[in-house]
């Protein structure tokens, strides 16, 4: 018998672990980053390839630096989640420099500099993909059209890694805009919404993903499915997915209301970019969301809010990045401010008196 | 009744199949108890008897010291061989003054006081009967009985809540009291209703233990005043200020009691023990303890005497296999781990667990924390386990007791959910610890610096008393000098 007296209470544990954690999100994010590849071919694969390993070189490299575990560090799988996270959130056809630089600025800029493992303030991808956007604006807004894999349009293995690897620039021919910078660029030219979308919006074609986009943000359904499964799991809470999309939806439905030619639809909204995405699986990151429910639901506002505002009247036709970092640079503000009422306690932590009641028959 | 609801909290497995359907056994007297003087919250209790002398089954061995404190009596008959330290069922193994009872397997009894029917006397006298029998909090608390019910009376508590949750997992001794003695139970909890003058009183049962609630039901079932209520099990329902949150939607104010929401909670069990005291004179020298866990042969509930040791309970339980990972005293959510077999039970431990490492869920490393949040939603007191281990950490004090220290309660539920196994309920107990030496080193201060101030009063004193003696020599002097020129003349 080799007993540990020292151990404290409590001795029984639920079994959950961060690993298994981060590898339940990465089991929700399956469907969708296959179908991704699926849809967008070979340079999508090698672009999630470089963006995974640029993460775990970057995670590998300042672990080394801090002289800390290697082995915990790399196999609690954050890195490859944020590789992952990451490559979902990126034109599938970017050169692969795209990807390496943001793999390294997201794990060592995003994360390691802040201390590693849960001390990041902002979502390491989200920070990556900002820092993209604003510096290699052409190559991060050149979209294509779904060419599936073996279909007659798709690169074969050599072109796709040509595309990746080489040189050869994407032709006119090749790309198209998705349908939030399609809508943004038309109402520029005061083009109403009943002449812009039909052609090039159909919600059933943009709900199992048959459009322009990222990786892994156009197939709705499968990020939902991926979502909801992550909730039974209880990986992660209802409370930021479900205030962040009805946010949304609310202000999307409120503006399309007064004005439906100047204001998209709600279901159009939901079902472009990468709002579903965005809401269950990047805002939802535990490391830089809020702690105490009340504040998951004010934080959950606050990127639905941003998401719309950025869409609407901003200079990008999609926010979530921006929308999902700001609020990042909120969190310890709202988790100051919103804490849960204490037992006993009012709200300010003073004792609460008791109201005694006779005894109910 | 409606239920209101209780925050935070989780569901471990139950483990309750192990020794719920193991009928209450007789431990035989092992040839010696160990009886700690201190059993129970508030003051050790002070011996009177000698080494040496013969003692009776009942007798008393220990008298209360101070006005929270408890008696302690004999288990079973036999020679006191030892006034000494003895190892603590403690995880230090740190010794506390014990007396060790040789047993001499008679069992004979010291005359009994079969006092006459209870209702016959005044509440305070019952209340102060319970005391008399050494009686405290069976769930664990420790704390003694008699205090609560007095106070309980002044604060005019209108229910008495009798807690049969027992929402750790594994131990079984109240779910089995409940089904074995019922009767006893609800004559102990009439004395406890007319002890503390209320009108009321209900049962409180996680639905877990049908059988039980089923036994209590039926033999209340004849008075009025008292219901059976079942709870859905969840941990930590056995609390006492989450039971009454649960009955009443009533929450303790901080820093308050139980008693400022009308209510009072005792332990099914020491309503039987209020039973036996009163009804046939026999203090509080025996109690059910659930000896169960993975690492235990046949897992049963035992009847033992106080002081027996881990090692005689175990062993009648066919002892601890190999893998044995942990030894507790309690449940798994909040048990003492032991320092080895050999210390004794004491009055409040309902359970000896024997674990093993798959049990104990220690397949996982700490990592650093994720801020997932899990540990704020199971907190039921409405804390922040994670900011308060990161100012613990940093010893940030004042900030961390403005964060709510003092009202966590330890019950486990945030460690329990915690994907990065941080110990969170370490933190806060060094935390308190912490605190405590602080208050003690100003309370140090303030000592030195008052026998500081009296020192130099004192010899300021001395200084005047001086220098007035001095005054009155040189009057005395010149007035002797006067006097001689007088004679001189």
């Amino acid at each position: 018998m080799n007993v540990n007296p020292l151990a404290g209470a409590p001795h029984a544990h639920d079994g959950d672990s961060v690993s298994r954690l981060m590898g339940a999100v990465l089991l929700a994010l399956l469907p969708v980053t296959l179908y991704g590849i699926a849809l967008f071919g070979w340079p999508a694969l090698n672009l999630l390839m470089v963006t995974v390993l640029a993460c775990l070189l970057g995670e590998a490299g300042c672990l080394w630096l801090a002289g800390r575990s290697m082995r915990l560090g790399l196999l609690d799988g954050s890195a490859v989640l944020t590789g992952v996270l990451l490559a979902l959130s990126l034109p599938p056809w970017v050169p692969w420099w795209i990807g390496a630089i943001g793999g390294s600025f997201a794990i060592v800029v995003g994360k390691q500099v802040f201390g590693g493992t849960g001390q990041n303030i902002f979502n390491p991808a989200m920070l990556a993909r900002v820092m993209l956007l604003v510096s290699f604006p052409v190559e991060m807004t050149t979209w294509l059209e779904p060419r599936p894999w073996l279909s007659g349009s798709a690169p074969s293995f050599l072109n796709g890694w040509l595309i990746t690897f080489g040189h050869s620039a994407l032709t006119d021919g090749v790309t198209g805009a998705t349908i939030l910078g399609h809508v943004r660029t038309e109402l520029g030219m005061n083009h109403a919404l009943s002449q812009i979308l039909p052609g090039h919006y159909q919600p059933a074609l943009a709900a199992v993903g048959w459009t322009g986009g990222s990786l892994g943000e156009t197939a709705e359904i499968l990020v939902l499915l991926g979502g909801l499964w992550l909730l039974w799991r209880r990986a992660i809470t209802w409370l930021i997915p479900v205030a962040m999309l009805s946010t949304v939806l609310m202000l999307a439905s409120g503006f399309h209301w007064m004005n439906p030619e100047r204001f998209a639809d709600p279901v159009l909204h939901l079902l472009s970019g990468s709002l579903m995405l965005g809401a269950f699986f990047i805002a939802t990151d535990p490391v830089t969301s809020p702690i105490a429910p009340l504040g998951q639901v004010v934080f959950g506002i606050g990127c639905g809010a941003l998401v719309y505002i950025i869409r609407t009247w901003g200079g990008y036709p999609e926010g979530v990045a921006f929308a999902v970092v700001l609020m990042n640079a909120a969190t310890p503000l709202i988790d100051h401010y919103l804490r849960p009422r204490i037992y006993g306690r009012t709200w300010r932590g003073q004792p609460r008196p008791v109201r005694r009641k006779p005894h109910e028959t | 009744m409606r239920l209101h609801d209780f925050r935070g909290g989780v569901h471990p497995p139950g483990q309750k199949h192990l020794s719920a359907e193991q009928a209450i056994e007789a431990l035989p007297l092992p040839p010696r108890l160990y009886l700690p003087l201190q059993q129970h919250a508030g003051g050790p209790a002070l011996p009177v008897v000698t080494v040496g002398q013969r003692v009776g089954k009942g007798e008393l061995l220990a008298q209360a010291q101070g006005a929270t404190s408890a008696p302690l009596h004999a288990p079973t008959s036999g020679t006191i061989t030892a006034l000494g330290d003895f190892t603590a069922p403690h995880a230090s193994g740190l010794p506390l003054p014990t007396i060790t009872l040789e047993v001499d397997g008679a069992d004979r009894w010291v005359e009994r006081d079969l006092s006459p029917d209870p209702f016959r006397l005044e509440p305070g006298e019952v209340a102060a009967r319970v005391g008399a029998a050494g009686i405290v909090g069976m769930g664990g608390a420790n704390f003694p009985a008699a205090v609560k019910l007095d106070k309980a009376r002044q604060a005019q508590v209108h229910t008495l809540v009798i807690n049969g949750a027992e929402c750790e997992p594994y131990v079984s001794c109240d779910d089995r009291l409940m089904r074995e003695r019922a009767a006893d139970i609800v004559d102990g909890i009439a004395i406890m209703l007319y002890a503390v003058q209320a009108s009321h009183a209900l049962i409180a049962i996680e639905d877990n233990k049908p059988e039980a609630i089923q036994a209590m039901r039926d033999a209340c079932s004849s008075d009025a005043r008292i219901a059976v209520l079942s709870l859905p099990s969840r941990y930590p329902a056995g609390s006492a200020k989450q039971l009454i949150q649960w009955l009443t939607g009533l929450e303790t104010p901080a820093g308050g009691r139980g008693t400022d929401t009308g209510l009072l909670v005792h332990n099914v069990g020491t309503a039987y023990a209020t039973h036996r005291a009163l009804r046939q004179g026999q203090p509080l020298i025996s109690r059910i303890v659930t000896v169960s866990g993975g690492a235990v042969a046949e897992p049963r509930n035992l009847e033992a005497p106080i002081g027996a040791l881990v090692a005689d309970l175990l062993a009648y339980c066919g002892g601890v296999s190999a893998d044995c990972a942990r030894l507790l005293m309690g449940g798994p959510m909040m048990g003492q781990p032991l320092p080895g077999i050999h210390v004794p039970m004491i009055k409040g431990t309902n359970g000896i667990l024997a674990l093993t490492a798959a049990e104990v869920g220690e397949m996982h490393p700490p990592s650093p924390c994720i801020r997932c949040g899990r540990c704020v939603e199971a907190c039921p007191m409405g804390l922040l386990p994670v900011e308060m281990a990161n100012l613990a950490r940093r010893e940030e004090w004042t900030h961390l007791q403005a964060l709510g220290l003092s009202d966590c309660m330890a019950c486990g539920s945030c460690a329990y959910v915690c994907p990065s196994r941080v110990p969170l309920p370490q933190y806060f107990a060094f935390a308190h610890g912490q605190l405590a030496a602080q208050r003690r080193e100003e309370r140090k201060a303030e000592q030195i610096r008052l026998l500081m101030d009296q020192r130099q009063a004192r010899f300021a004193r001395a200084e005047q008393a001086k220098a007035e003696a001095a005054a009155q020599r040189r009057a005395a002097k010149k007035q002797r000098a006067i006097v001689a020129v007088e004679d001189d003349d």
